[in-house]
């Protein structure tokens, strides 16, 4: 039978939404998931991940120095044994680890995980998603992989809660890399990567002044804030708001893109969004085609337009 | 100073968009325009920047794959590197063979700074990087997008999902670049006639010793799934409506 062990990924002392996410992965292979989380003692995280229906124990690993891999890499590789599959988000944080862990045991890797066809054999993107591969790894070792997380709904809730199993680190975190500091820029706005709804603007908002208008839009919305490689590029946000094939890979309910002309590069960042609506003024811009919905307007005018129509819907 | 070992992947080029082949057993790739993987040469030019800032001694730029690939070497070494040396396979590879690879070369060139993209942009699969730190029990900093380097020590900021994260790793280390780290300089005529002076070394992945089987296995390709074709509104009230309409709002 096959035993999955999930990684968490945490923000601060709470899970990461990408965890639910995983272990919905983990459970189209099994019924047998476990979910390590890498938090201090009082954190909310393990009792979070006890709660997500399919998990079947939690490993509370206490860990309170910042997540690096190098440090929880051999601590994930010695949880690994007894487990079939190690599986982890294909977030930065798990795109860090989970190929370290996968040297370490010895295996390969399958990154990026859409679609589970039996333990062995999955569906993953290649060349930025203008191509599905069919892949199969050998059954005969511990198999490595991540998790796309675009292509999953998080799990729900289950009562009663799994059980969960608290440890101590049992390898000694190497010198060799040390944390300096974090800055995050967006701490006050739904997370891009987990949020249902998301507005992002393109190179032809023209400065961060104008740019800074789609954040009266997101809010009129309750969305997330995000930018084509174009617009970050140009200078007019921060790189962390970049949606695209090398920035973020995002699934929400609905997706708007103002002045985004929709480089392949972009579409592929988005294209498993539920609703996908363009507002741009090129009518022959790609993203039109991508579009469940289209408006060919200047965004100057679109988006008070829209902003006025969305405080006028009835609460 | 540094010696800085640069892991270099030939790749479709970036502007070319591929096609699967009806009978689903791949990519089309005949004929078409390839080019050093756009991670990769942010690579060779951070290697760069650092020798002309004379805190590297050597550039040397290295390649798993087939004798093509000394195509993109050339590239590499038009740009400023001192030397470059194709590990030759027909074979195809994976990310833990070309990192075992690289860890055996490693052992003969005993570089300070490994420096290598991301991710490459044909498999997407962003694996070399760790998993050769991982081999070389030395630290990774991946998705830099700022290094900098004082004495045996290097400061990376990183681009992580919740902003950037700045670590401190010891030399030797593995560092996988993002698209922030640099602009890659363009290469000049007179550069590249030079660079076919410039050492270019090619040694069979067999003589290296390491396990190069592959393990994973590519059953098929397919193109993926259409969308349905959308509509167009007429003004901002009318997309509230239909967006109310389809539950989206």
């Amino acid at each position: 039978m096959a035993r999955v062990l999930v990684v968490a990924e945490c923000s601060g002392e709470r899970l990461n939404a990408s965890t639910a996410k995983c272990v919905a992965c983990a459970s189209k292979i099994t019924s047998e998931v476990v979910v390590a989380v890498f938090a201090p003692s009082a954190a909310e995280a393990p009792a979070e991940a006890a709660s997500l229906a399919g998990v079947s124990r939690v490993v509370h690993v206490e860990w309170s120095s910042p997540p690096l891999a190098a440090s929880l890499a051999p601590e994930v590789a010695s949880l690994a044994s007894g487990c079939t599959h190690v599986l982890g988000p294909s977030s930065t944080f798990g795109k860090d680890l989970l190929p370290r862990v996968a040297a370490l045991l010895g295996v390969g890797q399958v990154s990026d995980v859409m679609s589970v066809l039996d333990p062995y054999r999955f569906k993953r993107p290649i060349y930025a998603g203008n191509a599905i591969a069919t892949v199969r790894a050998p059954s005969d070792s511990t198999l490595v992989a991540t998790v796309r997380l675009a292509s999953y709904a998080a799990a729900g809730s289950a009562a009663p809660p799994a059980p969960i199993e608290i440890r101590s680190p049992g390898t000694a975190a190497p010198s060799h890399t040390r944390f300096v500091e974090l800055r995050a820029e967006h701490a006050d706005r739904p997370d891009l990567q987990t949020a249902t709804r998301v507005v992002a603007g393109g190179r032809a908002m023209g400065s961060a002044e104008n740019f800074a208008r789609l954040y009266e839009l997101a809010d009129a919305l309750g969305a997330a804030v995000g930018a084509s490689r174009a617009a970050v590029d140009s200078g007019f946000v921060a790189n962390d708001l970049q949606v695209g094939q090398t920035g973020k890979i995002i699934a929400p309910e609905l997706y708007v893109a103002i002045g985004i002309s929709g480089a392949i590069q972009h579409l592929t960042g988005i294209k498993d969004a539920r609703t996908i609506v363009a507002i741009n003024r090129d009518p022959d811009a790609p993203i039109f085609e991508i579009a469940d919905v289209g408006l060919v307007a200047d965004w100057a005018s679109a988006v008070p337009e829209l902003i006025a129509a969305l405080r006028a819907l009835p609460r | 100073m540094l010696k800085v070992l640069v892991a270099i992947k030939r790749v479709v080029d970036y502007n070319v968009r591929v096609r699967v082949k009806p009978d689903g057993s791949g990519v089309a790739l005949d004929g078409l325009k390839m080019s050093i993987n756009p991670f990769d040469e942010i690579a060779i030019e951070e290697a760069l920047k650092l020798k002309e800032r004379g805190q590297a001694a050597e550039v040397l730029i290295a390649t798993v794959g087939d004798s093509e690939a000394q195509q993109q070497l050339r590239t590499g070494l038009a740009m400023g590197a001192d030397r470059a040396l194709l590990i030759e396979t027909a074979a195809p590879t994976e990310p833990l063979v070309v990192a075992r690879a690289l860890r055996a070369l490693i052992e003969r060139e005993r570089p300070d700074l490994v420096l290598l993209g991301k991710q490459a942009i044909d498999d997407d699969h962003a694996q070399t990087g760790p998993m050769l730190a991982a081999l070389w029990d030395r630290p990774q900093a991946t998705f830099a997008s700022r290094l900098e380097i004082d004495g045996a020590r290097a400061r990376v900021t990183r681009e992580i999902d919740a902003g950037l994260e700045v670590i401190d790793v010891d030399l030797p280390a593995v560092v996988t670049t993002d698209l922030r780290l640099n602009q890659p300089r363009y290469v000049k005529l007179p550069e590249i006639l030079k660079a076919k002076k410039k050492p270019l070394d090619v040694l069979p992945l067999s003589s290296l010793g390491v396990d190069a089987r592959t393990r994973l296995v590519v059953e098929r390709v397919d193109a993926p799934a259409p969308r349905a074709r959308g509509i167009r509104v007429q003004n901002a009230a009318e997309l509230v409506a239909v967006l109310r309409q389809r539950g989206a709002l």
